[in-house]
């Protein structure tokens, strides 16, 4: 394939995967509204008598139609096979990007946005492998779509040489590390914010989010989710350092970047402290865990882009 | 205080200093002053920095006269050397210590005891089970024990019962990754009082011994001295650079690379290296880094009667991406003085409308617009002088041309001329050394080590009881317990279970259950 072909095939996988996430995202969002309904249902529950031998027992269904719990089960499933898909074909698109650029597919940006999409949806299809998490479909299929709209529209510049100071192995290590960070993170910040919609649910005495887990369980998964993506990060963070010592000869230097990364870094030991603290177990450590994915953000979008760093190899 | 309370004693110096003690070292107030480190960290990120750049600093404080000098007493220019960010890491390291400490005093302990024997009534812990067996007690345990030493738990083995724990180095790897902290904030110490950083521009052709005064900029800590550095030298021998001529990244880098040949002291055979940006030089345990490039052209003065006054190659600092760069030629022997104010474009626009700007950073189309200055330029004050800036506020400007390479300004006084015959290019390197950072790395390493450890591994307990009932059966109760939830504690009762009852594991098909209950 020549050059053109190469881009024209990439951008095309990229935005076919776009196409493929969002039906992936309607379905979710056709399960999710489905289970809410059966929530929302507060008509008297029949009551069914079973008298089959000698004990009659009283079975009362939780309420809402079967239909309703197939519906919104066929289309969570629809989903989840919808967002493999596009995994597959955005992993397709990524990976032309980086035959086309001859290089790791994290150049620029644009590279990096469409890569940390792919990071996001893969951790959490690696964790549907073990676990039932179709309820989390919809929570990750919104911010990978967000990410490759930015990408697409805002971010999208046209695959080229690498600077410099880029050409080096460590870009492999330590930006690879960065975008499963970025996916799990993200992660992790989607149950936190469930686990607080639930948490105020479960206060108020309702039941919450039908088909979502409990918040003491959306909390466990957060922490697991953190407990691997955090050596993770510092495993990243000293990537970076071993990087900068090498190209600029001094291992930390505060540049806005590096900064950031300390404080997403912070932020997160405190979540990990948090979670052992009396007091600050339960909506508190969820807060800080979205704080961290928020200074995460920050160092991506607004370091990149609006201060002068050291690390503007965003290419917009 | 003694009405409201009368049962408490008088708190006292002692009591007084034990109470912050404990409030510093404990977990709500690491928690808080890690909040209060990211905080302090954001101002560093949003102002200029002194460390990083400190023209900028001096732009903004003369920029905002009001704000400027306000926000610069409180050290936001210099965030992370001021004494409130000391203060936040400082307390936050004291109360860490304070923490780990006792903690290591007592799981020290705990590695070397056994683990607590079983309690009374083993059913009454959530995770237990209580089943019979054909095989007598002796057997049942001694089948318990040799499963369980053989997977490495700690053991307690009473008449009627084993007790068993796992999982140490989970607390020794929060430890550790705890103890790392306090050896990189050592590392960034030793760094620096005992390294040094310079920078220097050195142009082709040209040489760089280490030595304090060929430093354009130096800093050293405390106990580092001009003694203490390394004799060595290099000259630059060749500077290439390649400029992307595409249309989507025009004008980016391709490639730039140093060639030097060095003496690690003044006696030795020379070397030759290639510097590159990711690839520097360590000579001594100091490395040479290339930094940054930038173009000298060649100039050429002359007198009214025709005698060279200055000729050499000049340093321009560029000013854009496309280097479009500015520097000064002084001549403070003619009389009266003379100097030239300089802006250097490699590759001039072709249309003159945007003025001395260039537009591609290669050497397409070298000019250089020079203006020229008579008077005097200040130097007799005795203050210091940049080698870039002309101060003209004494002096009144003769006129101001545009020259391509090889032409030559007759100066319209008369006084004398200038020539552009040429250009050279530069190279900024900086020299460090960092005696820490071998140890910061170190620490970086067991810190993740330590990580891993403490997250992934689970500390349990699980017990054996085994009785004969009246009816002489066996009767064996097993109960685990675990500090954190993610303990896969009911297959591990299930495995021991299947161990003492002498029947084939069960415990990997029935572990997964409940992972997948939802659908």
């Amino acid at each position: 394939m020549s050059a053109t072909q190469l881009a024209a095939a990439s951008n095309a996988a990229v935005y076919a995967s776009m196409v493929t996430l969002t039906f992936a995202m309607v379905s979710f969002a056709i399960s999710f509204a489905s289970g809410r309904r059966r929530v929302v249902v507060v008509a008297p529950a029949p009551v069914e008598m079973n008298s089959s031998g000698s004990t009659a027992v009283l079975t009362r269904s939780v309420g809402g139609t079967p239909t309703d719990n197939q519906t919104g089960r066929r289309s969570a499933n629809i989903g989840m096979s919808l967002t493999w898909l596009g995994f597959v074909v955005l992993l397709a698109g990524v990976v032309l990007r980086g035959v086309w650029a001859g290089r790791v597919p994290w150049g620029n940006m644009y590279e990096f946005s469409i890569t940390s999409a792919l990071g996001i949806l893969g951790v959490f299809l690696l964790i549907s492998l073990r676990r039932d998490v179709r309820w989390l479909g919809l929570f990750i299929v919104i911010p990978a779509l967000l990410t490759l709209g930015l990408a697409v529209t805002v971010l999208y510049t046209e695959a080229a040489q690498l600077v410099p100071a880029l050409k080096s192995y460590w870009l492999i290590i330590h930006v690879s590390a960065a975008i499963i960070c970025a996916g799990a993170f993200t992660l992790a910040a989607s149950t936190a914010g469930l686990a607080l919609v639930q948490s105020r649910a479960e206060r108020r005495g309702k039941s919450g989010l039908a088909r979502v887990p409990s918040a003491e369980k959306l909390r466990t998964l957060t922490y697991r989710v953190l407990a691997f993506a955090f050596p993770l990060w510092t495993f990243a963070v000293v990537a970076g350092a071993i990087w900068a010592e090498n190209a600029w000869g001094r291992y930390w230097g505060w540049d806005p970047k590096e900064t950031w990364a300390f404080i997403t870094w912070v932020i997160y030991a405190a979540y990990l402290h948090a979670r052992s603290t009396v007091g600050w177990r339960g909506d508190r450590a969820s807060w800080v865990a979205i704080a961290g994915w928020a200074a995460f953000i920050i160092n991506y979008f607004g370091v990149n882009i609006f201060i002068n760093s050291l690390h503007s190899y965003s290419g917009v | 205080m003694s009405k409201q309370a009368p049962t408490l004693p008088p708190m006292g110096a002692l009591g007084f200093l034990r109470f912050t003690w404990r409030q510093l070292t404990s977990m709500k107030t690491a928690l808080i002053l890690l909040f209060l480190l990211a905080i302090a960290s954001v101002p560093g990120s949003i102002f200029p920095q002194r460390g990083n750049n400190p023209l900028r600093v001096n732009e903004w404080i003369s920029d905002s006269p009001t704000f400027g000098p306000i926000f610069d007493a409180f050290g936001f220019f210099d965030v992370y050397s001021s004494p409130w960010f000391a203060a936040v890491y400082l307390l936050l390291f004291i109360s860490l210590i304070g923490c780990v400490l006792p903690r290591t005093k007592v799981h020290w302990r705990a590695m070397f005891a056994p683990p607590p024997p079983a309690p009374r009534n083993l059913l009454r812990l959530p995770e237990s089970m209580s089943f019979e067996v054909s095989a007598p007690t002796d057997e049942v345990l001694a089948r318990g024990r040799k499963y369980l030493s053989g997977r490495r738990w700690r053991l307690l083995v009473a008449e009627n019962s084993v007790a068993a724990e796992k999982g140490y180095l989970r607390e020794t790897g929060n430890l550790l990754f705890h103890f790392s902290l306090i050896l990189i904030l050592v590392a960034i110490a030793l760094g620096g009082l005992f390294g040094w950083k310079g920078n220097v521009i050195v142009r082709t052709g040209q040489g760089f011994s280490n030595t304090l005064t060929q430093y354009d900029a130096w800093g050293g800590g405390r106990f580092t001295g001009a003694s203490r550095l390394s004799p060595f030298s290099f000259t630059l021998d060749k500077f290439n650079v390649e400029f992307d001529r595409s249309e989507a990244q025009r004008g980016s880098p391709k490639l730039f690379e140093a060639d030097v040949t060095y003496r690690r002291s003044p006696g030795t055979d020379a070397e030759n290296a290639r510097i590159e940006v990711n690839t520097p030089l360590e000579i001594d345990g100091a490395k040479v880094f290339l930094v940054g490039h930038g173009y000298a052209p060649h100039l050429v003065v002359r007198d009214a009667g025709g005698e060279i006054t200055f000729d050499d190659t000049v340093v321009f600092l560029p000013q854009d991406g496309n280097f479009t760069s500015t520097g000064v030629v002084k001549i403070p022997d003619s009389n009266p003085q003379l100097g030239f104010q300089g802006i250097f474009v490699p590759t001039a626009a072709s249309n003159n409308l945007r003025g001395p700007i260039s537009i591609f950073p290669g050497p397409d189309d070298p000019a250089v617009f020079m203006s020229a200055w008579r008077g005097d330029m200040g130097l007799d004050s005795g203050a210091p002088q940049s080698v870039y800036r002309l101060d003209t506020a004494a002096m009144e400007q003769i006129g101001i041309v545009a020259l391509r390479q090889g032409q030559t300004w007759t100066l319209p006084d008369g006084s004398g001329s200038i020539a552009f015959t040429g250009f050279e290019r530069w190279a900024s390197f900086q020299i460090a050394y960092d005696p820490g950072k071998e140890i910061a790395l170190l620490g970086a390493v067991l810190a993740i080590t330590g990580l891993l450890l403490t997250l992934f591994i689970r500390r349990r307990r699980v017990w054996i009881t085994a009785t004969t009932n009246t009816e002489g059966v066996t009767v064996v109760n097993l109960a685990g317990l675990a500090r954190i939830e993610s303990a896969d504690l009911p297959g591990e009762l299930q495995s021991l279970r299947s161990v003492v009852s002498d029947l084939p594991d069960t415990a990997s098909a029935s572990s997964n259950d409940e992972t997948r209950e939802q659908k």
